[in-house]
């Protein structure tokens, strides 16, 4: 009999500032050693579930529970978030809010100091838990030298060094690329085959989780369990497309090749699937035969024109080296890189923030190297990751109307603009709400609204799905096409593959500050040497398509996509 | 955006060995002797021993030729409103007048002013160098543990800690802020108007402000998760004991600044006469 | 919360963050007057904010941190003076605003007025008294230098939190308005 470690029982939660419970009825137990993931739509309940784990609810976030709910055999009402440190390691989403130290060495050692452990135990512990993930070779850095995915193996290195039997990850893919990700798929996997802990990961990137196996999934809507099943059983369910979690591109590609599924096949990872069987290889090249070729990109005027752009703080390292590239207008270009590669400083150049040391920016055929920002405000529109980094008036008519007030514009003028801009947003009903009511995809339009209001000729936008699930991806993206489809110039900075694949017809990848390809996304994400310099993955898609024997490879992407286009 | 003005580096010399503790006390017990005292003699020793001390500590003038500039600026500006203000409050303090150069209406340079601002200058000068080498030569890292073991609250102490943490992160936050705001139009430079500036300047203080009570709830429920206040005491990870090198200079410290007490009021007054 | 001995977490890491967020703004968020040596101190608008949400030890700590580590970092040493005065602004900001529920977006006249008492007397004591007093008693400066330069200071900050300070906390407690009391308009 196996040794249950977390018990949920008819518990249900309300948050105090909230009219109704978060959590209904949840029957759930977790065994020692199993490896759980728990996914679900924003706003479901999934990282309640999790809170009441660690412990955070009620006590840091307060509310009322009913039912019970027993950690190791102990009723959790009994035990403070410290105590419950001592058995749950919890890893959060944000790498850099919890990264609380110094130096890597420090952040890990957090725990024991707070548990007054001996100094020379801390250093034996510390290089332990560092070594197990990987850290030790950095442990005396700072937060601000490393990368996400450094920053992540130290924060877990932190979860981990107290001995806690249970670990509990909220949304660990969240802030990283694909590549590091996937790293982060493969070391808790690790840490589970080694050390047999227990481990429950929140999270809604399914996919990338099914790179390791999990034993369960649970599919938490709407505060409940939708779904409690085997990862092959679930993805042969339909619940998902049901419930609004992105399903594995290479699962879609089988259903719309018209394949039976079930979970004998051991559908969960394109690694795993059994495509002989059955005859469905044959399916799937049956498919691609029968879908027309994906058509090339069109010559379009061009619109932003970048020659031999170079810029550096310091002018021996240059961050920007040597680029040159072309937008065209009404394109929707996605410009890719990992940290450090120089994307968001050549978002920067075009905007205006930085001067180059040489290279010349023209738009529309003009010469803007020398416009000030205020000048290049008027034609080229930027748009933060972060849209609380934008927003600087309470109510949302006022945040739109800003950039206009600042221009001198009559105020009737202003009232038509806002109002006729918030409609093509789909904010025009909320126009006198405050923006802190407003849900994260709405206030991410509201800083795209105060944008568009001022008019520019092309959109240059900083991961613009960050942190959403796939409901508010899918519409962030329907929004940002329809403005596409109005003759709007979008540049998307990125380094989500699906957003790149569906949505961008043209990607470029920064390296080291110079451009290393330049291609359709397909065709990118299908060569094994830029998607590692921009730490991006082959797509499943693309795996898929190289065992069935379908060639090229990216042919058979750009066929899916737009099927896939059609379907939604 | 500007690199950090002042930063530790290791140089390895024997005052980067010391124990952050003996430098933030003896940086506190020279600060505090300084302020306390205003004889002459007293101050100069000090002064003397301190650069001697900074002398060794082999730290690289371009580490602090920026703030020495400051430093420099500020002393100057210092002066010349003392001198303004009050160009007799040394021939107040000491009694005596001897003119040396008329001026302008009550302004004429005296012995005693020039003596008594070149006093001030001295007890602001005392409290640089230790100031400089406590930031210089000790690791960020040691600074929380060291406040700790000096009888700061542990959680006042990780508090100074989580300022050093996050100042970069701030400064970055508010460098991304205010160029999206510049972006829309909103300029902060000095080619505005003050009372624009002012409402110009709220636009990326606000988001800063939110920005930032948001982090403080992240980093609380990361510092409650990892069983932050807990117990009563908690343990340093850089938090090192003290060698008998450090008592050495505790104890030298401690007998430079009792010896500079006894001297100065000794005679029963704070000030050095040389006048009379 | 944790029955914490002493301070409560959120406290201390708001003491921590908002000393950077002090020590980041004395090095960006001054604007020059126009009149030699008297800037507009935003951070004196953000002490006073953070004094109001987190109370006085908050201001205490925030105002005795940032200011130290400001001085120590742009000028090498601090001028404890003034050092001491940041201190005593932020807690009486703290204390003579205490008990208002900002946090559940009250904060109409009334408030704004208490808001604005406490920082004028907490500007006054600070600034008019604290600082040219410590400066005369351990630098023994001038008293009319420290009393102008106290003056100036303290007025000046008083109408940075006047204006600055007090918006910012009207549209802070805008942010805490509940879902409820809105409806969509057609």
């Amino acid at each position: 009999m196996r040794k249950p470690v977390i018990e949920f029982d008819r518990f249900t939660f309300q948050y105090r500032a909230q009219s109704e419970p978060t959590l209904h009825g949840i029957d759930l137990t977790i065994f020692e050693g199993e490896k759980v993931l728990v996914v679900g739509p924003s706003g479901s309940g999934k990282s309640t579930l999790a809170h009441c784990i660690n412990g955070l609810a009620p006590h840091f976030y307060p509310g009322e529970r009913s039912g019970s709910l027993k950690i190791m055999g102990e009723d959790a009402s009994a035990l403070g978030i410290a105590e419950l440190s001592d058995t749950v390691g919890t890893v959060m989403q944000d790498p850099d809010g919890q990264f609380v130290g110094l130096t890597v060495a420090e952040d890990i050692a957090f725990k024991l100091e707070n548990d007054g452990v001996s100094r020379e135990e801390m250093i034996r512990r510390v290089r332990a838990a560092a070594e197990e993930v990987e850290a030790e070779a950095y442990l005396n850095a700072s937060p601000q030298e490393l990368s996400g995915g450094q920053k992540q193996k130290t924060t877990l290195a932190g979860g981990l060094v107290g001995g806690a039997p249970i670990l509990l990850f909220d949304e660990p893919l969240a802030s990283l690329d694909p590549y590091a990700g996937r790293a982060t798929v493969e070391l808790i996997d690790r840490l589970h085959r080694d050390s047999g802990r227990t481990i429950i990961i929140v999270e809604h990137r399914l996919e990338e989780m099914l790179h390791r196996p999990v034993d369960r999934i649970i599919v938490i809507d709407e505060g409940r369990i939708a779904a409690d099943l085997p990862p092959d059983e679930l993805l042969c369910s339909g619940l998902l497309r049901e419930k609004g979690i992105r399903e594995p591109l290479h699962l879609a590609a089988l259903r719309y090749a018209g394949c039976a599924l079930s979970p004998e096949i051991r559908p969960r990872s394109v690694e795993t699937v059994d495509l002989e069987k059955g005859g469905r290889a044959e399916q799937l090249r049956r498919w691609h035969d029968a879908n027309a070729p994906a058509l090339r990109p069109t010559d379009r005027e061009p619109l932003l024109e970048i020659e031999r752009l170079t810029f550096g703080y310091d002018s021996a390292d240059p961050v920007v080296n040597d680029v040159s590239l072309t937008v065209g207008r009404g394109e929707i270009l996605c410009i890719a890189g990992r940290n450090g590669a120089g994307k968001s400083t050549i978002s920067r150049l075009i905007c205006g923030f930085h001067r180059p040391q040489s290279g010349t920016i023209r738009l529309g055929g003009r010469d803007i190297t020398r416009d000030t920002i205020r000048e290049r405000a008027e034609t080229i529109g930027f748009v933060m990751q972060n849209p609380n980094h934008m927003i600087s008036k309470p109510l949302l008519y006022d945040e739109v109307a800003l950039g206009l007030v600042n221009r001198g514009v009559p105020e009737a003028d202003i009232q038509d603009r806002v109002h006729e801009t918030l409609r093509v947003c789909g904010l025009y009903p909320f126009r006198s709400w405050p923006i802190s009511a407003l849900s994260y995809g709405q206030k991410k339009r509201a800083t795209i609204a105060s944008i568009l209001v001022l008019r520019p000729d092309i959109l240059i936008l900083d991961e613009p799905t960050a942190g959403q699930d796939f409901r508010h991806y899918n519409e962030m993206m329907n929004f940002l096409l329809k403005l596409n489809a109005d003759g709007m110039t979008l540049i998307l900075i990125t380094h989500d593959m699906h957003l790149m694949l569906e949505y961008g017809q043209r990607a470029v990848i920064l390296s080291e500050g110079r451009k290393i390809a330049e291609d359709a996304p397909a065709r990118i994400l299908g060569n094994a040497e830029w998607t590692e310099e921009a730490h991006l993955q082959e797509t499943s898609l693309h795996r898929l398509a190289r065992r069935v024997g379908i060639s090229p490879e990216d042919e058979f992407v750009s066929r899916f996509i737009r099927a896939d286009r059609g379907m939604n | 955006m500007a690199a950090k003005l002042l930063a530790y580096s290791d140089t390895g010399s024997p005052v980067h060995r010391l124990n952050g503790v003996t430098k933030l006390a003896v940086f506190l017990l020279i600060a505090v002797t300084g302020m306390v005292i205003y004889d002459t003699r007293c101050l100069l020793v000090m002064l003397a021993i301190s650069l001697y001390v900074f002398f060794l500590s082999k730290v690289p003038f371009k580490q602090y030729s920026f703030v020495l500039y400051l430093i420099i600026v500020f002393s100057v500006l210092n002066q010349l409103a003392i001198f303004l203000f009050a160009p007799d409050q040394g021939t107040v303090i000491y009694g005596t007048r001897h003119e040396l150069l008329p001026i302008a209406g009550r302004y004429s340079v005296t012995a005693e002013q020039l003596f008594y601002q070149f006093n001030v200058l001295l007890k602001y000068a005392v409290v640089v160098p230790p100031a400089l080498l406590f930031l210089l030569t000790t690791d960020p890292s040691e600074f929380a543990a060291s406040l700790n073991r000096i009888g700061v609250p542990y959680k006042i102490a990780y508090a100074v800690s989580l300022t050093m943490r996050y100042i970069p992160d701030v400064q970055q936050e508010y460098v991304n802020i205010s160029t999206a705001a510049q972006a829309r139009g909103i300029d902060l430079s000095r080619k505005e108007k003050l009372g624009r500036r002012l409402k110009n300047m709220i636009s990326v203080l606000l988001p800063l402000v939110l920005a930032t009570l948001e982090r403080i709830e992240k980093v609380s429920a990361a510092l409650e998760l990892r069983g932050f206040g807990r117990g009563r005491k908690r343990t340093w990870y850089k938090g090192r004991s003290l060698t008998r090198k450090d008592w050495i200079v505790l104890a030298c410290a401690v007998l430079l600044s009792a010896a500079a007490f006894a001297i100065t009021f000794g005679k029963g007054s704070r000030f050095y006469n040389p006048f009379v | 919360m944790q029955s914490s001995k002493g301070f409560s977490v959120k406290t201390i890491v708001a003491i921590g963050i908002g000393a950077a967020l002090f020590i980041v703004l004395a090095r960006f968020g001054s604007i020059p007057t126009g009149i030699p040596n008297t800037n507009i101190q935003t951070n004196y608008a953000i002490l006073a904010l953070f004094a109001l949400l987190y109370g006085p030890w908050a201001g205490l700590l925030i105002g005795l941190i940032g200011h130290t580590l400001a001085d120590l970092i742009s000028y090498g040493a601090p001028w404890f003076s003034w050092v001491i005065a940041s201190g005593v602004a932020g807690l009486v900001y703290g204390l003579l605003s205490r008990g208002m529920r900002i946090h559940e977006g009250e904060f109409g006249v009334r408030e704004i007025v208490r808001f604005n008492i406490a920082q004028i007397v907490g500007n006054a004591i600070a600034f008019f008294a604290v600082a040219p007093v410590l400066d005369i008693l351990i630098y023994a400066e001038p008293s009319n230098k420290v009393f102008t330069q106290g003056f100036a200071a303290g007025g000046m900050n008083m109408v940075t939190v006047a204006i600055l300070g007090t918006l910012l906390a009207v549209a802070y407690s805008k942010t805490r308005t509940k879902r409820g009391s809105l409806t969509r308009e057609a």
